[in-house]
């Protein structure tokens, strides 16, 4: 790839095959794209021959971990991992110290992420004050603020009392915010550590039973239909999650759901028995990994569109938080690099998604969701030019030295996943280039 | 032999009776007036008790001294782990100390595994939260084969809190390997919701199960259970779970008692029964010395017993 001075008038990317289909080049002018065809000319030639171009990924569910922790994971360290994940903006969610729940909060994460300049960050703001499940956060000034706030979420702990959802529900309709939901009913799991079955049975580990997902969602599902109100599910991670959620969108509620990368590809009986031993809390992530089955539903999910969208769940937690005893151990992974070789070993390499799909749920849904601006829109002439270039052809060893993310708790080390994001374009400036940042 | 003994599931059939054999010819040793052996001089045994369990700590001590090992102790109390020590930098400082053997007893269930990738000797698991238990397995098993010979087509009864027992998961696995058919008696809420894909049977009632049982192992319920709900009341439990003099009446001439201890006199057993002959509570006591023995010995490749037949 030849190389691109910092900000050239235009550019042009040489011979992608736009989603996968039809070879095209595209010419990007001020920021925005001027021109789709055959033989464009610029100021500066990007060849992407072999290339797959998708419109900048868009990420509905990221911990960046500040203000409050910033040796797992900063502002600026998170937006690089994003861009050399493909993304040109991403979700941050609220679950900082302190937390997200303050128009002054919101604010100082978004300019972070502006002065980062690796992509777009755009702060999800907290349902409740200090995430207590008590009393609603100031929900209209955070949406007012200069962060322009629209998913609301306490992810990390569930907005279990059901008055208190009901009303943040309602509250968000007058500025078209979502309620994104962490579905987990505490009661039911209190101490869990992993997947309730047969696995957790036999290591002796409390149960994380896939119900209290469920009876969550069923419930948030019927609140949303009663008050007319839209509600967005955090981290689907069971089969009968599907069922409810497939169901509540046959009524036509306007209900829509996030999967992690990694609940598409990873199962619970990896604590028992994996290439890195049993229980290492490196696959301690909340939900937790569940079984075979599970996996299948939310593939086949995916691929209908009962779920919407793939978010990674990014979240990052230093080396000595995982080094421990499983039940010592922080719950969470990192996955902005990963996300899309995932989606495609688990989606595309499958057959059930064509690389347009994974535009779909990847760029456009997150985006249309979280009703951002500039993002997740189509690669057409007008739009921001916000684009990922993909080499879908190679395979490699996942080397959690090799990431920008401060914190190393993948759990695909040692593992071989395809494709590779070669270049990143955020409103036609590259932030990845040759896989590097730009 | 694997190199670390962590779960009953790590040994084999023959691995189990090997392990039992050498008990028996180190009890015949024990029986003399010089218990001390010295095969396993010149190594080094570290008891690490993150839990306070003073029997099974001073079991394993005894095991190691009689096979003239030297024995460090090391408990989570009193030392850095209270001030907050990882478990990985104490596995690095054993480790520095050149440990063959680590006996872990922990709080975590998985703690002995995390152990293993970090230390290079012979992990030992003493009890690791509500997973496993494996040398009371096979103390329980040395215990039923001295009582009853051969466990082949024996039958088993395990009764009480499966789901929070490390006991009940060994045991389970140790001795479906050894072909004895094990039931597992609880109510339904004090079992794992999977227990169906364990290599056992499970029934909700005592009382049928009682007359066709060769062994009849209760496990210790402990009080805070009730508050969390599993049951309603401890009255209710014992009623219905408990070994009580009725029932024990009711069991055929030759079963045996058994109880890996601490137990709730009253509670899962009553007084009369726990301290009854055919109760082998004081004997897997004695026999846990022996058993750990063997399992220190053959881990630990120590020399030639000596004096046995082997």
């Amino acid at each position: 790839m030849s190389p691109v001075s910092p900000n050239p008038a235009s550019i042009v990317i040489g011979g992608a095959s736009i989603l996968g289909g039809e070879t095209a080049d595209i010419l990007i002018r001020d920021g925005v794209i001027a021109g789709i065809g055959q033989d464009l000319s610029g100021d500066e030639t990007v060849d992407a021959r072999g290339l797959i171009a998708l419109p900048g990924l868009v990420d509905l569910h990221t911990h960046l971990r500040e203000p409050g922790r910033e040796d797992a994971e900063t502002v600026e360290s998170g937006t690089r991992a994003a861009a050399l994940g493909g993304y040109t903006a991403v979700h941050a969610m609220a679950n900082t110290s302190p937390v997200a729940d303050t128009a002054g909060v919101v604010e100082q994460v978004w300019r972070l992420g502006q002065e980062a300049g690796h992509c777009d960050v755009q702060p999800v703001g907290a349902v409740t004050e200090g995430l207590a499940g008590e009393r609603l956060a100031e929900l209209g000034a955070m949406a007012d603020s200069a962060a322009r706030v629209r998913v609301f979420s306490d992810d990390g702990k569930c907005v279990s009392d059901a008055v208190l959802m009901r009303r943040a529900l309602e509250y968000v309709k007058a500025f078209d915010g979502v309620v994104a939901q962490h579905a987990q009913e505490p009661r039911l799991t209190a101490d869990a550590q992993m997947n309730e079955g047969a696995v957790s049975g036999r290591l002796g580990l409390t149960g994380w039973p896939a119900v209290a997902e469920e009876a969550i969602i069923a419930r948030d599902c019927l609140l949303a239909a009663h008050v007319g109100s839209r509600l967005h599910i955090c981290h689907v991670s069971t089969a009968g999650s599907v069922e409810i959620i497939r169901w509540a969108k046959s009524k036509g509620w306007d209900v829509t759901a996030e999967v992690t990368p990694h609940h598409l590809l990873l199962t619970d009986d990896l604590v028992e028995d994996s290439p890195v031993g049993a229980y290492n809390p490196i696959y301690k992530v909340n939900p937790p990994l569940r079984t075979r089955e599970d996996v299948h539903a939310l593939r086949e999910a995916l691929a209908d569109g009962t779920i919407d969208v793939v978010a990674t769940d990014h979240a990052p937690h230093p080396v000595e938080d995982k080094e421990t005893e499983w039940a010592a151990a922080a719950m969470g992974m990192i996955g902005l690099e990963t996300a899309l070789s995932v989606v495609q070993e688990a989606m595309v390499e499958t057959g059930l998604l064509d690389w347009a799909g994974v535009a779909e749920r990847m760029s456009y849904a997150p985006a249309r969701i979280g009703r951002l601006a500039g993002h997740g829109l189509p690669l057409t002439v007008g739009s921001p030019a916000n684009i990922t270039l993909y080499d879908a052809s190679v395979r490699r060893e996942v080397d959690p030295w090799s990431y920008a993310s401060k914190s190393r708790n993948t759990p695909y080390e040692g593992r071989a996943l395809p494709g590779r994001v070669v270049a990143t374009f955020l409103r036609g400036r590259p932030t990845v280039l040759d896989g590097k940042l730009a | 032999m694997k190199r670390h003994l962590i779960s009953a599931a790590d040994l084999s059939r023959d691995d189990a009776l090997l392990i039992l054999d050498t008990a028996e010819e180190l009890a015949k040793i024990s029986d003399r007036s010089i218990k001390k052996l010295p095969t396993l001089r010149g190594r080094t045994v570290v008891n690490l008790f993150f839990e306070d369990s003073t029997r099974t700590r001073i079991s394993f001590e005894a095991a190691a001294k009689r096979l003239s090992a030297d024995v460090i102790n090391f408990s989570a109390k009193g030392s850095s782990v209270s001030k907050g020590e990882s478990l990985k930098d104490t596995a690095l400082t054993l480790e520095a100390m050149g440990a063959d053997g680590v006996v872990i007893r922990h709080s975590a269930s998985g703690a002995p595994y995390r152990l293993a990738g970090w230390v290079r000797g012979s992990v030992v698991n003493a009890g690791d939260g509500t997973h496993e238990h494996p040398t009371q397995a096979l103390l329980d098993a040395y215990t039923m084969r001295r009582r009853l010979g051969s466990l082949e087509g024996r039958r088993v009864t395990i009764v009480g809190d499966v789901l929070h027992s490390r006991v009940a998961r060994s045991n389970v696995l140790l001795l479906s390997t050894l072909g004895a058919e094990v039931t597992l008696v609880a109510p339904p809420t004090l079992l794992p919701v999977s227990v169906a894909s364990w290599p056992c049977e499970v029934s909700y009632d005592l009382d049928t199960v009682l007359p066709k049982s060769d062994v009849v192992m209760m496990l210790r319920v402990q009080r805070e259970r009730m508050n969390a709900a599993f049951f309603p009341t401890e009255r209710e439990y014992s009623r219905r779970y408990g070994l009580d003099r009725e029932r024990f009446a009711r069991l055929k001439d030759d079963a045996v008692v058994m109880h890996p201890g601490p137990m709730n006199r009253g509670m899962e057993i009553a007084a009369e029964v726990a301290d009854s002959p055919r109760s082998t509570i004081v004997e897997q006591v004695a026999n846990g010395v022996t058993t750990r023995m063997a399992v220190l010995y053959l881990l630990l490749g120590g020399a030639d017993l000596g004096g046995g037949d082997q």
